[in-house]
């Protein structure tokens, strides 16, 4: 008897939180209204709200491979599981058609749908938070004269209790820091308007900014490197990897153009957003630069070594090769391992796979760029480095862009974890990387998808010049 | 070194950075292959190593010891041409024909592995390899008339 009694009080107790639990979660709908008219809205609003959505990089989530823009379907692989990217066109059913502005504004500020049910963080709207009043009315008004296109996404597939919506609340009252920022949009101030769309709107720290076990931003750690869809998202701040220190100019030409000559080229997911921040306004892209050069603690400082200062010492002791119609540049010598390696394996590979093109005569993109300055190899995981040898670089349509074949089907395991070592020892002034192996054997496994990105297409490169004043070339452009 | 070219095992007198295409076509004298852009960008020049299409142009043989190499020679011959060369004379899927040894190579390695393969997946198997004469539409024929052979008598094995 007492101890049903027992039970019975736990069971109620138990109720009891839940009711109140969910009693305080709770979002209200907002109820939902007529799809205005596209004439309803200003034109100068419109074509401004499709240069924050280039910012916001809002297609590359919300599109699906091979179907419509903003479209969503998109399956987003997270740690808990995969979401899939809802539809943000105005259809009427199944897009965000009915969505009054303030169901939209409330959506990026606190991660809330219009019927009020939770949306995952996948959406980062802990970043969009942060975007102004007339930021949000500018995007809505775009989404909202795109055409409406009837798709729905499939289920997420999370497991219990992932798939609790109610439960981010728990997660929201965490990590949820609705933003403060907002007021200005950091207008007339170039290095706020840039940290007011790069936290916000441009959410880089979504990528680049290491993640705890509930999936938020840990932001101690902000800009420190963190990983995007089986990529290393490098470091933004003063631990950069990148040989040849990142200035604003060089990152704005790297954001517009998804390359640079003293970095190398962008891929997987930063591929997308160099190609939607080509359609973006050029002061904010010169902002964003400015603000994120800062993070590097360089902000218009002389940088400390030039690309031609790098790529010098790298190729000290190489031969030079003939410049040959034939395809295979012939590297004349082998080529002294550096920094104490004697990967043998690697050394052949590099010498008789890679040489010809990277160390070659000719001129981008039909030659390589010099590996010293690849932050594919100075960077903390060989991930993008296997990535990208492994899958290539595709090229991009009617335009110059950087190229290069995958070798996925020719080189097994073994040779490419040789080759990523001896590269590593090679070019970069740092320790050698840990299990190649595992990388090598995730990086086969992961999503073919990782190769089949689309390569900006505006014109990466300038035309051929001579190779070793690329990099000057690209600064003195800006 | 030693190469396993269409099942023969090859002593090649060469240097290990050379690249595949030129041992085939020179060393060989297996011409099927051809020399493209030599940048591993067009797929003239593909072969199958362990049954996965490869450029040749841009694959050193030292990367190859121990892996079994397949050219269109090795698939069929005039004599007795294999489905899918069959299907590619069936649609007469050449114009001036320099692709399309490398065109037949990456769809037989794609119809080996999945020889139920839809048109969505022949068009993205064969996106890396280039056609200027425009023919993609009887290549895309040929290679569906190839994958129906295979299914219905699954002669899909290289010989």
């Amino acid at each position: 008897m007492r101890a049903l009694r027992y039970f019975f009080g736990v069971c109620l107790a138990l109720a009891l939180v839940v009711a109140i639990f969910v009693f305080v979660a709770r979002r209200p709908a907002i109820a939902p209204i007529e799809p205005p008219a596209a004439n309803s809205f200003a034109a100068a609003q419109v074509r401004r709200g499709a240069e924050l959505a280039a910012i916001g990089d809002c297609d590359v989530c919300h599109t699906a491979a091979g179907s419509q823009t903003f479209a969503g379907g998109r399956a987003v692989p997270t740690p808990f599981g995969t979401i899939f990217s809802t539809n943000i066109t105005p259809d009427r059913d199944t897009g965000i058609g009915r969505w009054s502005e303030a169901a939209f504004r409330r959506a990026l500020r606190e991660g809330v749908r219009r019927d009020g049910q939770y949306l995952y963080p996948a959406f980062p709207y802990d970043h969009f938070t942060l975007v102004s009043d007339d930021d949000d009315r500018a995007l809505y008004a775009f989404l909202m004269t795109q055409p409406p296109v009837r798709a729905t996404a499939p289920s997420n597939q999370l497991p219990f209790p992932l798939n609790i919506r109610l439960l981010l609340f728990g997660w929201n009252s965490l990590f949820l820091r609705e933003g403060p920022d907002r007021a200005n949009a950091g207008q007339g101030d170039p290095l706020k308007r840039g940290a007011y769309l790069t936290e916000g709107l441009g959410h880089c720290g979504a990528c680049h900014t290491p993640r705890n076990f509930l999936g938020a931003e840990q932001t101690s750690k902000k800009f420190t490197g963190g990983e995007a869809e089986g990529w290393t998202a490098y470091a933004l701040d003063g631990s950069s990897p990148a040989a040849v220190p990142w200035t604003a100019e060089a990152l704005q030409h790297y954001l517009q153009h998804g390359f640079d000559a003293a970095h190398g080229v962008a891929r997987g997911p930063m591929a997308e957003v160099a190609q939607d921040l080509r359609t973006a306004n050029a002061d904010d892209v010169r902002a964003i630069a400015r603000y994120v050069a800062a993070q590097h603690g360089g902000a218009g400082a002389p940088a400390p070594a030039t690309g031609q200062q790098v790529s010098a010492q790298a190729q000290r002791g190489k031969a030079t090769a003939p410049n040959s119609a034939d395809s295979q540049a012939e590297v004349l010598t082998e080529k002294p391992a550096t920094n104490g390696a004697t990967n043998e394996e690697g050394a052949r590979l590099y010498t008789a796979a890679c040489a010809g093109c990277h160390e070659g005569p000719r001129a981008a993109p039909y030659g390589g760029i010099d590996l010293a300055l690849s932050s594919g190899i100075t960077g903390p995981s060989a991930r993008n480095l296997v990535n990208v040898v492994l899958y290539g670089l595709r090229a991009a349509e009617a335009a110059r862009s950087p190229i290069m074949p995958g070798f996925a089907a020719s080189l097994n395991d073994r040779q490419i974890v040789a080759l990523a070592a001896y590269l590593r020892a090679r070019f970069a002034n740092k320790p050698a990387w840990s299990d190649i192996e595992k990388t090598v054997r995730e990086a086969r496994r992961a999503e073919r998808a990782a190769s089949t990105r689309p390569a900006p297409s505006e014109e990466a490169i300038p035309p051929p010049t001579q190779r070793t004043s690329s990099n000057e070339t690209e600064d003195e452009k800006q | 070194m030693k190469l396993n070219v269409n099942g023969q095992p090859h002593d090649i007198d060469a240097d290990p950075r050379t690249p595949l295409l030129y041992v085939l076509r020179g060393d060989l004298q297996l011409n099927a292959a051809k020399f493209g852009c030599g940048l591993g960008q067009c797929g003239a020049c593909t072969v199958l190593v362990d049954g996965e299409a490869t450029f040749s142009c841009v694959t050193p043989i030292l990367a190859l010891e121990g892996k079994g190499i397949v050219t269109l020679e090795g698939l069929g011959s005039n004599d007795h041409p294999a489905p899918i060369q069959r299907a590619f004379i069936a649609e007469q899927a050449a114009q001036c024909g320099y692709c399309i040894a490398g065109m037949m190579m990456r769809a037989q390695a794609l119809l080996q592995k999945n020889p139920h393969a839809g048109d969505a997946e022949i068009r993205a198997a064969l996106e890396p390899n280039l056609c200027r004469c425009g023919t993609h539409m009887r290549i895309l024929r040929a290679v569906r008339r190839a994958a129906q052979m295979m299914q219905t008598a699954q002669a899909g094995e290289p010989q």
